[in-house]
């Protein structure tokens, strides 16, 4: 199995292209077909997938299963994984499959959806795996397409208007990091990401047009990386494309969105922006540290204003990834474990609450609030389940959404007492918004017509459903499963970062010491 | 003696001679009863002069006294340029058959803009820069009148002639102060004169060759000709506009910068940022508006021509490889964009308002697909083609140090991003509504899928043109 990172990555491509070439037709059978190849064809990727884990090393900090091939303009075609990037690629393969099933009921243009749906799986792996800047930046941008076909065809009224603006909005966040890759390849010459993990990219200070820039290239660099990766975690102030695509989306897009899409943001800012600009993002962590701190409560606050369900969850999913800013910028083992452990986390929380969604949204079809109540009566078993996950969205112990949260205060705490104090108070926030939709939306009397003959779960729900409970149980009481896996990656990580930054201070104190001179 | 300098230009003569063969041929028979069968004789001699041009030829060869330069420079555009045409004569004969002006001129035209071109790209001289120039244009000015019944046509056809000859004035002007102040109209003779202290007349003349040739690339603001002229002429001419002509204005350009003016570097290279910059910009904004999709198309060659200078003004010889790279790139695109256009038909009547595409992709899923590859790869997006044309000139930009020029490039692209999506938008997120004709001619089919497939095949090693486009480059650099 020397390469099989490219089997998992295009599996679900070579599923997508036999789709689109030999089924035929729109009845009904063809659309079972349809949906039938890409649940077969996600599972075998999920199963493929289990390789790479098994075989994975953990106390090994390289990148492992590396794959290289020559390409155009001195760039290489080269895989491989490492401690920080290898689950995300698991929860991508683990999470398609149950994006397929809760798709089950799309009646227009089932074999585009399909289609859709496993390119953008194709591209989703590509991203964690890409070992080369461009081939990553490839992966990145590219997925845009599918989704923004799968907003636009198969999404709410306000379809176009979320589509343009998903599209737009990231788009021009990741233009400047291709300026920014130029200006890496360029300066070392190569854009083999193992290679410039290693390598130091200049952090003089210098003016332009008279800004003073302390930081140098490194900040402008970091900069232009952070336009990107801020606009796809997605960090307060340039959040707001998101819940519009969320409320738009269908359900399963919604799913990806939450669960894979957004963990790129945060992958971005572990895999450049704080190993590779480690003075620039010493200079800005402050500032980082804040804006993720600000995003929890403000955006906890605007949840709790919300009328539309699913724009709720999508403003807890903002919150959320502001541990993970906050983590990660913490620049400590336990913030930066815990800014990856919540991504893990988030990816089967906030993916199953819009499974949740999806469920009655399939049966009374709309996203207004206002509209549900005592859903307990009818639908006992949703109730629980329901239950269950808004329990893990506020961090309850025992879930693993409260592993995630603890670990990145913990990290905070010790960077800046005040950020982790004001980020704190978002948990309470995020449990008032949680309970009080769960009130509105399961509890009282059911009194609407429209409930009156709704029906529970079917076989397939609780399908998708249990696993999804299963792995937030599991990790909420056995932390160590990931822990163990990222951990000496991030030990690593960390290690070099703090080894560059002490570099860079003594540069700069014989710098002042030549100068007294 | 001679006999070496006709071998050397040999390929040229072979397609002169065959344009009046062809001429009198058909006047003395047939007449337009013999377009169709003509149309496919020139394509194929264009293709095999382009198998003949690439197979044989080899090293660098001066003919005239250095006043024609054969390199692999020439070679790469000339190859372009002949393919590009071949495949728009291709595209056009259905066409303009059903419009019924197929007329045997048509072929004839094009065969003598093809000497024009070849022999644009290979000017080793201010006179043969000249000579090929006009040939080249004076066959664009009457295609773009070829309907003769049709008020628009004939208007764009009159307004490329005027203003056309207007920057043929500039450039003569030009050429003339070059003459003056270097004593020569040759190259070489030029760029030895501008050694160390260039003359300022010197100066002045190539900053109005510039000018004449930025009219022939459509860079702004010597732009104002196209969007008129492509929404006037027959979408095939548009087509023929778009492509084979700006390789040859974009080669012949860096041909004149590097050979003649190579001593001044730094001069024009500020002029080629500025309107590099100006016309991403405008391309990228003027097009949001439109409603016709051959002006919105005009608009984008607006800006795709902007990245291409974007990559000659980085400099070196990795900017002219980036140049040739983002043209042949461009090219592909363009050619899969107007056979599509070229397909769209409602009632047998071609359409060109792009609000007649709603719902497209529901009726004809294949071609609403190809067009949406081409319209990503338009766009910049990748994983298609040509996203990394876009690389290459933002390389080229990066490492010439005008990095000012790569950010504003990008941001302006994602504003372009926007109208090409429209066309996507439109072709899948409509509405139910009347949709346009299934297409007719196997051959439009034909192309527009492998113009998509293209896109997407491509990025595995674009085709290998890349060593050849280096060592292009090279042969131009000295």
């Amino acid at each position: 199995m020397d390469n099989v990172l490219s089997i998992t990555t295009f599996l679900p491509l070579i599923a997508a292209a036999i789709l689109a070439i030999f089924l035929r037709g729109e009845d009904e059978a063809a659309q079972r077909n349809a949906k039938w190849v890409a649940l077969v064809a996600t599972t075998v990727t999920f199963l493929v997938s289990l390789f790479i884990l098994f075989d994975f090393d953990p106390s090994n900090t390289d990148f492992q299963f590396v794959e290289e091939h020559q390409w155009l303009l001195g760039l290489k075609y080269k895989m491989g994984v490492d401690g920080i990037s290898v689950l995300f690629v698991l929860l991508t393969t683990f999470i398609m499959p149950l994006t397929i099933a809760a798709s089950w009921g799309i009646k227009t243009r089932v074999k585009e959806y399909m289609i859709a749906f496993l390119l953008l799986e194709t591209l989703m792996l590509g991203v964690f795996m890409a070992l080369d800047l461009v081939l990553f930046y490839l992966f990145f941008e590219g997925q845009l397409i599918p989704m923004f076909l799968i907003i636009g065809i198969w999404g709410g009224k306000e379809r176009i208007y979320a589509a343009f603006k998903f599209f737009l909005y990231t788009f021009l966040g990741s233009v400047l990091m291709l300026v920014a890759m130029m200006a890496m390849f360029t300066d070392a010459g190569t854009t083999d990401i193992p290679t410039l993990l290693t390598h130091e990219f200049a952090y003089e200070d210098f003016s332009v047009l008279g800004v003073h820039i302390l930081g140098g290239a490194q900040t402008l660099l970091f900069l232009a990386f952070f336009a990107s990766f801020a606009v796809k975690l997605p960090m307060w102030p340039v959040h707001t494309w998101l819940p519009d695509a969320h409320v738009q989306a269908p359900t399963a897009g919604s799913v990806v969105l939450a669960s894979i899409l957004l963990k790129m943001g945060g992958y971005g800012f572990l895999r450049f922006s704080l190993p590779m600009f480690p003075v620039a993002a010493d200079i800005l962590a402050p500032m980082m540290l804040w804006l993720g701190a600000i995003a929890i409560v403000y955006t906890s606050l605007v949840a709790l204003a919300q009328t539309n369900w699913k724009k709720l969850i999508a403003y807890s999913s903002v919150a959320h990834m502001g541990y993970v800013t906050m983590g990660t910028f913490s620049a400590t083992q336990q913030g930066v474990d815990g800014a990856i452990f919540q991504m893990m986390s988030h990816g089967f929380i906030s993916g199953a609450l819009f499974m949740i969604i999806g469920v009655v949204y399939d049966r009374i079809h709309t996203l207004d609030i206002d509209a549900y109540g005592g859903l307990v009566n009818r639908m006992p078993s949703y109730a629980l389940i329901f239950m269950f996950f808004t329990m893990a969205n506020v961090g309850l112990p025992g879930t693993s959404g409260f592993v995630g949260e603890f670990l990145t205060l913990v990290g905070a705490f010790q960077v800046n007492t005040w950020v982790a104090l004001f980020a704190t108070s978002g948990v309470i926030l995020s449990a008032a918004y949680a309970l009080w939709l769960y009130r509105r939306i399961v509890f009282g009397d059911l009194i609407k017509e429209s409930l009156k003959s709704i029906t529970g779960l079917t076989g397939r729900e609780r399908a998708i459903f249990a696993p999804l409970v299963a792995m937030t149980l599991l990790l909420g009481v056995y932390p160590s499963l990931v822990t163990d896996i990222i951990g000496p990656s991030t030990e690593a990580l960390i290690s070099n970062y703090d080894t560059a930054l002490a570099e860079a201070q003594t540069g700069a104190a014989n710098q002042t010491a030549d100068i007294s001179h | 003696m001679i006999q070496s300098d006709l071998n050397i230009i040999l390929p040229e003569i072979v397609i002169a001679i065959y344009a009046m063969l062809a001429l009198l041929g058909a006047v003395y028979t047939g007449k337009d009863k013999m377009a169709g069968m003509l149309v496919w004789l020139t394509a194929a001699l264009f293709v095999a002069m382009a198998a003949w041009i690439g197979s044989t030829g080899s090293g660098e060869n001066a003919a005239f006294g250095g006043m024609f330069i054969d390199d692999a420079f020439s070679r790469f555009a000339k190859i372009m340029i002949l393919l590009a045409a071949a495949a728009i004569l291709l595209m056009s004969q259905e066409y303009m058959a059903r419009l019924g002006s197929l007329r045997f001129e048509y072929p004839v035209l094009i065969a003598l803009g093809a000497v024009g071109m070849m022999t644009m790209v290979s000017a080793g001289d201010l006179m043969t820069l000249y000579m090929g120039l006009e040939l080249q244009s004076l066959t664009l000015y009457i295609l773009a009148s070829m309907r003769r019944d049709n008020v628009k046509s004939n208007e764009a056809g009159l307004k490329y002639f005027v203003l056309g000859a207007l920057a043929s004035g500039i450039l003569l002007y030009g050429a003339s102060l070059t003459y003056g102040y270097a004593g020569t109209t040759q190259f070489s003779g030029i760029i030895a004169s501008a050694e160390g202290q260039a003359p300022l007349g010197l100066l002045f003349g190539m900053v109005l060759v510039m000018i004449g040739l930025a009219f022939k690339v459509s860079a702004v603001p010597f732009h104002m000709w196209t969007p008129d002229v492509y929404e006037g002429a027959p979408t095939p001419v548009t087509a023929y506009f778009a492509t084979a002509p700006k390789v040859a204005a974009m080669a012949l350009l860096a041909r004149t910068l590097y050979d003649a003016y190579g001593g001044v570097v730094g001069d024009w290279q500020q002029i080629l940022a500025v309107l590099s910059v100006l016309s991403i910009f405008l391309g990228s904004i003027a097009a949001i508006g439109q409603r016709d999709i051959k002006r919105m198309m005009a608009y984008s060659t607006i800006a795709h021509m902007g990245f291409a200078l974007m990559g000659l003004a980085g400099g070196g010889a990795f900017g002219v490889q980036a140049m040739l790279i983002y043209m042949a790139i461009y090219v592909a695109m363009d050619i899969g964009a107007f056979t599509f256009i070229l397909t769209m038909q409602r009632d047998g009547q071609p359409v060109t308002d792009i609000r007649s595409l709603n719902n497209f992709s529901n009726s004809h899923p294949a071609r609403g697909l190809a067009m949406l590859i081409l319209m990503f790869s338009l766009a910049g997006v990748p994983p298609f083609l040509g996203f990394f044309g876009k690389i290459y000139v933002l390389r080229a930009a990066y490492v010439g140090g005008l990095t000012w020029l790569a950010v504003l490039g990008v941001i302006a692209s994602v504003i372009g991003a926007y109208y090409y999506l429209r066309i996507v938008y439109l072709m899948y997120f409509g509405e139910e509504g009347e949709t346009l004709d299934p297409p007719r001619s196997p051959v439009l089919w034909s192309i527009l899928m492998a113009s998509a497939a293209v896109m997407v095949i491509g990025v595995i090693n674009l085709f290998g043109i890349e060593g050849i486009a280096q060592a292009a480059a090279a042969t131009l650099i000295k």
